[in-house]
């Protein structure tokens, strides 16, 4: 019903008809471009808004009012503040790498939000190992963070590089195996086909028992990876005045919190299209009235929907638990999670050898 | 669009980042202090070198993360084809796991995962 592939014909066919051929690709990759960096700020706008209201709600506070009905345009007046602040860093920063690091980050996440599929036919690129690249972009994120600690030339910065790489990198292996255990079930590592086969059913309902295991395992593991609370020891304020980026400020700090945001919408939406069906309405076998309304309503808002209700379960974490000292931030994932997973992954091989699944 | 996506996201990043860079240069005010180009340290002056021996627990971690993910580049492949090939499959992965979960037991009985 809902089918975007048509429209994007559609206006590449336009494009090619009043340019020429090469103008007309160029022009297609500037608009691509620019609509996943409006994406991009946006998310990062209406992110950044929403922790800070829900962090409200927690703590039975009214959140950013001032500006705007309900202070919705707080981030937008934070934003242009940043931009127009000095840039104060330190003068014994290696200067090379201490500019390269936010181009890591951005240019890391800008790149996994490429393959995603937003409903049907809306995606950038349908790479053929998306969930594989999404996995490697992420580990590039984590060079971004090492180079912008190390590079700053601050003890602060350092410890909390180096906490951070060691959290990133292990809690990397839990994100990966529990994406692996679902694409068991999938037997694909293209989004649109992980996407199609959870027409009938969502994998979090196909897969049974480790199916559930994997989900939570990637949710804990996704916060790790995003170094969102209880795992921000890399900023850990108390301790670490602002862990790895306390020699950046400005616009250049802007990147780096724009980016962790950003990573967090990237770990919610391959939560939503792994486990939860990505663009794909909820359908209860039998129920057919109730499986058409569900049809009517569009993929997008299904996406975004689910995507949103990650979001809020991450940032609820962040008002739930304390923040874990870095010995059993690493005793939970190699001791339990890496351990557990593997047991996982055996498990859902033996269900999709038997053929339990849906 | 085709592969050339990653090439378009990757200018378009930099054109991002340094666009970002060069507006906040050209608009932010300026001032000569030298106290503020030193390193923040909750007001105290930095004392001796920042780039200084480390803790090896760190290093042990990556040596150990670069040991897993090699396994896990080598689980992929088995992961897609494991509906079509079947049992012979199970019986490996079974076999390959069991091995792995052999040098996670070493791991631990040598006291990698201690932080000490």
């Amino acid at each position: 019903m809902y089918d975007f592939t048509g429209l994007i014909q559609g206006i590449n066919k336009w494009l090619h008809s009043i340019l020429p051929a090469v103008a007309a690709d160029v022009v297609g990759w500037i608009l691509i471009a620019a609509a996943f960096l409006g994406l991009f700020a946006i998310l990062g706008l209406v992110l950044v808004l929403a922790e800070r209201k829900i962090a409200a709600f927690f703590q039975l506070r009214l959140g950013p009012n001032r500006i705007g009905p309900w202070g919705i345009f707080q981030t937008v007046a934070d934003a242009i503040k940043l931009l127009l602040k000095e840039p104060v860093g330190t003068n014994r920063a290696d200067s090379f790498l201490y500019n390269l690091a936010p181009y890591f980050v951005i240019i890391a996440a800008l790149m996994s939000m490429s393959v995603l599929p937003f409903a049907k036919g809306l995606h950038a690129y349908d790479i053929d190992i998306g969930v594989f690249f999404v996995i490697a972009m992420s580990s590039l994120g984590v060079m971004g963070i090492l180079l912008g600690g190390w590079a700053s030339n601050n003890k602060y910065a350092l410890l909390g590089a180096m906490r951070s790489g060691a959290q990133m990198i292990s809690y990397e292996l839990s994100v990966g195996l529990s994406i692996l255990t679902i694409v068991l079930l999938s037997g694909s590592l293209r989004m649109s086909d992980i996407v199609a086969s959870q027409s009938d059913y969502w994998f979090i309902f196909k897969g049974h028992i480790p199916a559930w295991i994997a989900f939570m395992i990637f949710i804990i593991a996704g916060t790790a990876e995003t170094n969102r609370t209880p795992f921000d020891l890399t900023e850990a304020e108390s301790e670490l005045g602002a862990g790895f980026h306390t020699e950046y400020s400005g616009l250049k700090f802007a990147f780096f919190f724009l980016s962790e945001f950003v990573n967090m919408f990237i770990i919610a939406a391959m939560g939503a299209i792994l486990f939860f069906g990505g663009w794909m309405p909820l359908h209860i076998g039998g129920w057919d009235g109730f499986n058409h309304v569900m049809d009517f309503i569009p993929p997008i808002f299904w996406f975004f929907g689910k995507v949103s209700f990650l979001i809020f379960l991450i940032m609820w974490f962040r008002w739930t638990f304390p923040r874990l000292r870095i010995d059993q931030l690493l005793t939970l994932e190699w001791k339990y999670l890496l351990p557990m997973n593997l047991a996982n992954i055996l498990l859902m091989a033996f269900i999709v050898l038997m053929g339990w699944h849906l | 669009m085709g592969a050339e996506a990653i090439v378009v996201f990757f200018i378009a990043g930099l054109v991002f980042v340094g666009g970002g860079a060069i507006a906040a240069k050209l608009l932010s005010p300026k001032s000569t202090n030298p106290d503020k180009w030193e390193p923040y340290e909750s007001g105290m002056k930095t004392i001796g070198s920042t780039w200084v021996q480390f803790k090896v627990g760190y290093f042990l971690i990556a040596i150990l993360f670069l040991i897993f993910d090699v396994e896990t580049i080598f689980l992929i492949p088995w992961a897609v084809a494991m509906k079509k090939v079947g049992i012979v499959a199970f019986v490996e992965i079974v076999i390959f796991i069991v091995i792995l979960g052999l040098g996670l037991l070493y791991a631990y009985k040598k006291r990698a995962f201690k932080w000490e």
